[in-house]
């Protein structure tokens, strides 16, 4: 079945609404930014948004969810459906370029490409995002939210969050 | 007024998810009993944020057994109104939390074990539990790089630190057997490509746990003789104690939300 220019049309939309919705937790980052915003369809002018958490517990989750629909009820889509998937698995690569720099801007450390989650003792190097040292130190492997890590500096000092790798 | 405990069809996949639905459910709630009480801010986090990740993954999976039943039952029934000798858990997942030692020897035998169990479960012929497995690969192997360092720390910290993490390890020994263990309902789960048999993460278990106690100056009991029960029901007293509270609302305001 062919998508019409119509439902094209109409996916497009609400794309753009649903891009919009933020991460209640870290609100620079939208869920496009993060990844988790995964696909948009559109059948016979019905709306549905998929997407997926970035752990398991995740209880940003539920309020993404209700967000979009606001976002897509705001946006003139009646009744929009949003479906939860797991696969594939998020990871950060899926984070965007600019949520990376957002991230950074914020004050949080975005995640390392690579940086050997599997090592039981793994070695990190994370640059500080309030100095750029990378003479830093992890206080916590498990932060404010599942999502990150908390560090310190040890040029600047001060602590800041990680958003691990994952 | 009280709710009634359900009936579940146990047929061998249900049984399957519902046993590891089970597992994920119980100890998440033992790392949340730490919440508030944890050694350190750190650790209250780090607990509070891998009960959280155990929870996510038992919602899933009760949502998948509940579906696969496709029954009257949904994740909420399968949690709150099933009795002690229908829970299907590990034994080692029940135990209390004792001190902190305790509560990390109990985190790192399983973590070693479900970091393997659910990379190899990402090759499911079961598209669902593929999926799953997947998700849960990435937090097991959080859960075990932060429970190997504390043994470790513990291990080789002070001599109380030492005693106690060693009272940990020689207690909690003789239910790790039950992690390898498989019944007939799994045999042919295994055979049709569903289940990973467990016995073929045994050796690398082993060694991933050999090697930490090594550098944490402990020593693993000689002691062979391992307990089973809790994949049939047969609990240690401790999980009814568990159930009552994680039940309590349920049971006593029947479908309550808010």
């Amino acid at each position: 079945m062919s998508l019409t220019a119509h439902d094209s049309d109409l996916r497009q939309r609400a794309w753009n609404a649903a891009a919009q919705v933020v991460d209640p937790e870290i609100p620079v980052l939208t869920i496009a930014d993060l990844g988790v915003l995964r696909d948009v369809t559109v059948h016979d002018g019905e709306v549905e948004i998929a997407i997926t958490p970035t752990y398991s517990g995740c209880p940003a989750m539920n309020m993404i969810a209700v967000e979009i629909e606001v976002a897509l009820a705001r946006a003139g889509f009646r009744k929009p459906k949003v479906r939860t998937v797991l696969s594939p698995a998020w990871t950060t690569d899926w984070m965007s370029d600019d949520g990376r720099r957002k991230l950074r801007d914020y004050g949080i450390a975005p995640p390392q490409a690579g940086s050997g989650r599997r090592a039981l003792f793994g070695v990190e190097q994370v640059a500080c995002p309030q100095c750029g040292s990378t003479d830093t130190e992890t206080l916590s492997e498990f932060g404010s939210t599942s999502c990150k890590a908390l560090w310190r500096c040890r040029s600047c000092r001060e602590p800041f969050d990680y958003f691990k790798c994952h | 007024m009280t709710a009634a405990s359900i009936t579940v069809s146990e047929t061998p996949l249900v049984l399957y998810v519902l046993r590891r639905a089970d597992d994920a459910l119980v100890l998440g709630h033992r790392l949340s009993e730490w919440c508030g009480h944890a050694p350190m801010m750190e650790e209250d986090m780090a607990m509070a944020n891998m009960g959280l990740d155990l929870l996510g993954q038992a919602r899933e999976l009760y949502g998948y057994a509940a579906k696969v039943e496709g029954k009257d039952n949904d994740e909420d029934k399968l949690a709150y109104l099933r009795d002690v000798r229908q829970y299907r858990n590990l034994l080692l997942l029940e135990q209390p939390n004792g001190d902190f030692a305790r509560t990390m020897t109990r985190q790192f035998f399983y973590a070693a074990f479900s970091d393997l169990y659910w990379r190899a479960m990402m090759a499911s012929r079961d598209t669902t539990l593929a999926a799953i497995a997947a998700k849960s690969e990435k937090e097991s192997a959080y859960h075990l790089r932060h429970s190997s360092e504390w043994m470790v720390r513990l291990g080789d910290g002070t001599e109380e630190s030492h005693r106690r993490a060693q009272l940990a390890v020689d207690d909690l020994w003789a239910f790790t057997g039950e992690m390898f263990a498989v019944d007939d309902s799994e045999r042919g789960l295994i055979d049709a490509g569903i289940a990973i048999d467990p016995e073929s993460l045994r050796t690398q278990w082993l060694a991933t746990v050999a090697r930490v106690i090594d550098e944490a100056t402990l020593k693993l009991p000689a002691n062979d003789w391992m307990q089973k029960g809790g994949r049939i029901g047969q609990h240690t007293e401790h999980l009814g104690h568990l159930l009552s509270e994680l039940q309590s609302m349920q049971r006593t305001f029947p479908g309550a939300t808010w």
